[in-house]
């Protein structure tokens, strides 16, 4: 069933290093491995989620999506195109079919361009409307999100958190982009922006069969939209499976503890708490084998020495740990 | 039909919305500036001289290049507000029709550092790696000698006259914008906006001149104003070393110069010249500082 339908978004072994400044000449070159080989796909009209503690490089596996950044290694497939290998020109016509949607609302735009610029550049650069046909464009980009139309003739500093993500959401709209990529999309907004923010993606999503890849760190925003869901550790793809899945069945130690720091607003509610110490080890000199390994309460010398491999536990449920049977009862 | 009438409608008014947004920011703007009196007394200053070099030939009551050796040296009177020099020129008209060479030197000059400068820093800032360690280490080697210092090298290779001046003091302007572009386009490369704009395929000189030059056009700005007093100052004194302005010519610095040799027989050869210059650069100053307290958009509510 999953395997008849060819993904939209397919990312095969992306690696994206950063190199550090030597301090020394004699000193050997040392990189960050912000993603360390990672693959996974996305099929359209469904949203993927990303999540994991921040440094875990799932903003700059976002980042690699969109050719932000060069990646270092790897494939990425959209639409049976190379993004990795495309070049800058080749990568203009791309760009208007996956668009990006930032965190921080008071910094993802600029402020001193109306929202009429704003929109009229996008589509301008993107070229998707003739002049004439891109006022009523714009009007309706604005019933779209939420908005009202004398917006359009406004400065960000107008206007409040979350209505500045929803002109993010317009600009990004402007372009008829197939796939955004929410990077912590509504992680700065109220739980009562977020709520409404979301609401717009999901309604979004309906109308124009729009694919995600959303970038989060808050789990419960992330059962609230997904389709599937991927935790990363330290540039590592730990499990990946469809929401009910894995919040009904974790089977990485990780997404065990993910999951059980969620609150439960509930007394009665007994719970299996999985606490993990310590903070994430550098992504220069990673752990050997398991990467979790230092942190994780099951670990044996079998963890420490060999790297698990991502493999199938059940239809589309993926995970990279070796004892991953034992551990779900 | 009645639909393409309405948003014909929503036009206007929102022309009228936007015209009418500009002028309350354009306001917000005076105000801070009328609530800085420094300031606002710096800002009548420099109107005040640029009022000057334009009218001076109205202003003027004598011809600044007519000798008249038989009023040689006179006294302030009611005759020479300000006295006569050593070849019995009008003193009060040499110095308005010398506003003109100085504060025209002063702005070419700064102009000139501008935007050599914004671009040089610009692109150091935008695009880092070698291109900024290249652009940044010539910056370095520009600031190593003294301003003054570099203005006279750059004289005595290309010979002295106006011309040169304004490009010598130019040239050691270029390292400070420089450093202030960088330095801005550094910070607002990384901000999320850019990163929007990038994704949706704008190429460089779109973002750069488009999107981070209009944010960080206020340090530029303010360091221009505060760039033009020294210029001024760096011109005349250059001139009155005999490197810029040639004799006739009513420079100021020049004119000081000149005065030099009569400073006790007649100090207000002197005086005036040196006064002039001396009020133009403090109300440079003065509204320059002004300036970067009203257009700081920290400032804004």
């Amino acid at each position: 069933m999953k395997a008849a339908t060819k993904p939209l978004l397919e990312v095969k072994h992306l690696k994206q290093y950063f190199s550090m400044k030597k301090e020394s000449p004699f000193q050997k070159k040392q990189y960050v491995k912000a993603v360390d080989d990672i693959s996974f796909g996305v099929e359209e009209g469904t949203t993927l989620s990303i999540v994991g503690e921040s440094g875990c490089g799932k903003s700059t596996t976002g980042r690699a999506i969109l050719r932000l950044d060069d990646p270092t290694e790897g494939e990425i497939h959209f639409q049976g195109r190379d993004l990795a290998k495309l070049s800058r020109r080749e990568l203009k016509d791309v760009r208007g079919d996956i668009q990006v949607i930032f965190q921080d609302p008071f910094a993802s735009l600029n402020p001193r361009r109306t929202i009429r610029q704003m929109l009229n550049e996008s589509m301008k650069i993107q070229d998707v409307l003739p002049k004439s046909d891109r006022e009523g464009r714009m009007l309706e980009l604005m019933t779209l999100v939420g908005l009202p139309p004398d917006s359009l003739e406004r400065l960000p500093h107008e206007f409040s958190g979350g209505q500045r993500q929803r002109i993010g959401i317009a600009r990004a709209l402007s372009v008829n982009p197939k796939m955004i990529i929410c990077d912590e999309a509504v992680s700065a907004l109220d739980v009562s922006i977020q709520a409404q923010v979301l609401n717009l993606l999901k309604k979004l999503q309906k109308q124009f069969n729009m694919t995600y890849v959303f970038i989060s760190h808050d789990l419960s925003v992330v059962r609230h939209i997904s389709d599937r869901i991927m935790v990363m550790y330290l540039g590592k793809i730990v499990e990946i499976a469809d929401k009910h899945s894995l919040f009904n069945k974790p089977s990485h130690p990780y997404t065990k503890a993910l999951l059980s720091a969620i609150p439960v607003p509930d007394l009665d509610v007994a719970r299996k708490e999985i606490e993990i110490t310590g903070d994430v080890p550098s992504p220069i000199n990673p752990p050997s084998g398991c990467r979790f390994h230092t942190r994780c309460p099951f670990a044996t010398d079998h963890c420490r020495n060999i790297e698990p491999e991502l493999r199938e536990l059940d239809d589309g449920h993926l995970v990279g740990c070796h004892y991953a049977e034992k551990l779900s009862i | 039909m009645e639909a393409q009438l309405k948003t014909q409608q929503e036009a206007i008014s929102f022309d009228k919305l936007r015209k009418q947004q500009r002028i309350e920011r354009i306001e917000a703007f005076i105000n801070r500036m009328v609530r800085n009196k420094a300031a606002l007394v710096g800002g009548l200053i420099v109107l005040f001289y640029i009022v000057i070099a334009l009218f001076a030939p109205f202003l003027a009551p004598y011809d600044p290049f007519a000798i008249d050796l038989a009023n040689k040296l006179q006294a302030p009177s009611l005759e020479h507000w300000m006295g006569t020099d050593d070849k019995g020129r009008d003193i009060l008209s040499r110095i308005l029709y010398g506003s003109r060479l100085s504060m025209g030197v002063g702005v070419v000059a700064v102009l000139f550092g501008a935007i050599f400068g914004v671009i040089m820093g610009m692109a150091a800032g935008y695009y880092g790696g070698w291109i900024d360690s290249v652009i940044s280490r010539v910056l370095d080697i520009m600031l190593a000698f003294p301003g003054i210092l570099l203005a006279l090298a750059i004289i005595s290779a290309l010979g002295p006259s106006l011309f040169n001046v304004t490009v010598a003091v130019g040239v050691f302007s270029v390292p400070l914008f420089a450093r202030i572009a960088r330095g801005s386009t550094m910070e607002v490369r990384k901000l999320e906006y850019v990163d929007a704009i990038r994704s949706l395929g704008a190429n460089d000189g779109t973002i750069i001149f488009l999107h981070i030059l209009p944010n960080i056009l206020s340090p530029l700005i303010v360091q221009g104003t505060l760039r033009l007093a020294t210029a001024i100052l760096s011109a005349a004194g250059l001139s009155f070393l005999g490197l810029g302005a040639q004799p006739p010519s009513p420079e100021w610095g020049a004119m000081l110069s000149n005065g030099r040799d009569f400073i006790f027989s007649a100090p207000y050869m002197a005086i005036f010249p040196g006064l002039t210059i001396a009020l133009l650069v403090m109300g440079c100053n003065l509204f320059g500082d002004g300036l970067r307290d009203a257009l700081d958009p920290r400032m804004k509510s």
